[in-house]
């Protein structure tokens, strides 16, 4: 639950009369919606920290695809699917 | 089970250990502060590798293990009222109550969900408007602002039954708790990477001040992990107490600015009482006056009984590194992960758990 995990946003879109940002986020390939209100100068294509469902800190692609590995390789991705992990 | 020899960064790893070996001149107790932290020093038998004169004490970095079982009791009891749906993360269901846990109560046909993000539970209150969702909201600054955000997102949208039981735990006060107790005897600190990524490192400063500790700012990946310890034992044989960041490849200064004050703005502090370890003044958040509406204390009047936890779980010696989960009679037989005795034993970020997981016995 404290994990936060790399992912890369795919596309933005503007909602609450565009004050507040959400993107779709991919983590290889799966596809999940995450808040940018804490992160509000995030473009497409970059890559970020997601914790919760919200975007939390910008790091670079090296950074994301080596935690990613990490995440995958210790087993602790299932949380992004955690109806399927009980 | 995964040990070093499967993981990429072996050879680094090693090095590094190796460094350690001929840096430390005298015996040092480091706290890793982050469960997490706890997690990958076991999983990966780390501990098995570092030179004996350093012991490494678990810290109470799991906001899942530390949360009192009075408050679950009262995420069970709102769960079993048929008007109430209690959603939580996955990790917080199994832990017990006093008399069951909400996992339990979910099999005895309570509606309780687990949730990948508190913003689903917006999109649930609003497919339910006969019924009150309520958020049992659990965490350390990291989680705390999207939790936070759950509030000001059914706000925004003029979502009314929605509510948030919230039993986040600060670190800072936590530690300064532990530096005050004259039993635990911690040199020095990891302190946890992702907490830092919202809340930046200054609020270490006076305490590496003060108690005379230096404070180093880690990740959780092994080779991390043991270039945090480098670096604390370098800091210790230096007699320089200062924090040092570590993690700089996604810990600023600073922090997340925008997530801080959020943290202003939907909460305040409070006392809360951490599971073994007592009652830390100050250490808790609760949803502050301006979003009191969406306090699930205030809606529904909820009060935190003083708890009664089990006395025979010897969780607080284990997280002021007095003992470690083998001096406990109760490890692995009484006790385990699928019936926990304590809090170490409750989620998998638990010092106890990640034993009773990995460590060969
Ligand atoms: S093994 Fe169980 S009873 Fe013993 S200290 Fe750990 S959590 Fe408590």
């Amino acid at each position: 639950m404290c994990l936060a995990i790399p992912g890369k946003v795919m596309s933005i879109e503007n909602r609450y009369d565009g004050k507040v940002k959400f993107a779709k986020v991919s983590f290889d390939g799966l596809i999940k919606e995450a808040s940018l209100e804490l992160l509000p100068d995030v473009q497409i294509n970059d890559y970020v920290l997601i914790h919760v469902g919200v975007a939390i800190s910008k790091i670079d692609e090296q950074e994301a695809e080596k935690v990613f590995q990490y995440l995958r390789e210790s087993g602790d991705l299932e949380e992004l699917e955690p109806n399927h992990a009980l | 089970m995964k040990y070093l020899q499967e993981f990429a960064d072996e050879t680094l790893v090693k090095e590094g250990i190796e460094k350690i070996r001929s840096l430390i001149k005298h015996p040092w107790k480091i706290m890793e502060v982050c469960g997490g932290q706890t997690h990958s020093f076991v999983k990966y038998g780390l501990l098995d590798l570092l030179p004996k004169t350093l012991q490494l004490i678990h810290g109470p970095g799991c906001p899942v293990c530390v949360t009192p079982s009075s408050i679950i009791d009262l995420a069970v009891e709102l769960a079993q009222q048929p008007q109430f749906i209690l959603c939580s993360f996955g990790d917080m269901l199994r832990v017990p109550g006093t008399t069951m846990s909400l996992l339990e109560a979910k099999s005895r046909g309570a509606d309780v969900r687990i949730l990948y993000s508190p913003l689903e539970a917006i999109k649930i209150a609003k497919e339910n408007p006969l019924k009150e969702v309520v958020f049992f909201a659990v965490g350390f600054e990291t989680t705390a602002p999207a939790n936070g955000l759950s509030v000001k997102q059914a706000h925004r949208e003029g979502v009314k039954n929605y509510s948030l039981l919230s039993a986040h735990v600060l670190v800072p006060p936590a530690m300064e708790a532990i530096l005050n107790d004259s039993e635990a005897k911690v040199d020095g600190f990891l302190a946890a990477g992702h907490v830092c990524t919202i809340m930046g490192y200054d609020d270490y400063e006076p305490i590496a001040y003060n108690y005379h500790v230096p404070i180093v700012v880690s990740g959780f990946e092994p080779l991390d992990l043991i270039h945090g310890l480098y670096r604390t034992i370098y800091l210790l044989e230096n007699k320089s107490n200062i924090v040092e960041n570590a993690y700089a490849r996604v810990v600023t200064k600073a922090g997340n600015r925008t997530a801080q004050a959020l943290l202003l703005e939907v909460f305040e502090p409070c006392d809360r009482y951490w599971r073994g370890i007592g009652l830390i003044p100050n250490s808790g958040l609760k949803i502050n006056k301006t979003y009191q509406e969406y306090d699930a204390f205030h809606k529904f009047s909820l009060q935190i009984e003083s708890a009664k936890e089990n006395t025979e779980c010897i969780a607080g010696d284990i997280l002021k590194g007095i003992k470690k989960p083998f001096d406990c009679k109760h490890f692995g037989k009484k006790c385990t992960p699928l019936f926990p005795l304590g809090a170490p034993m409750v989620s998998n970020e638990g010092a106890c758990a990640a034993y009773y997981n990995y460590a060969k016995i």
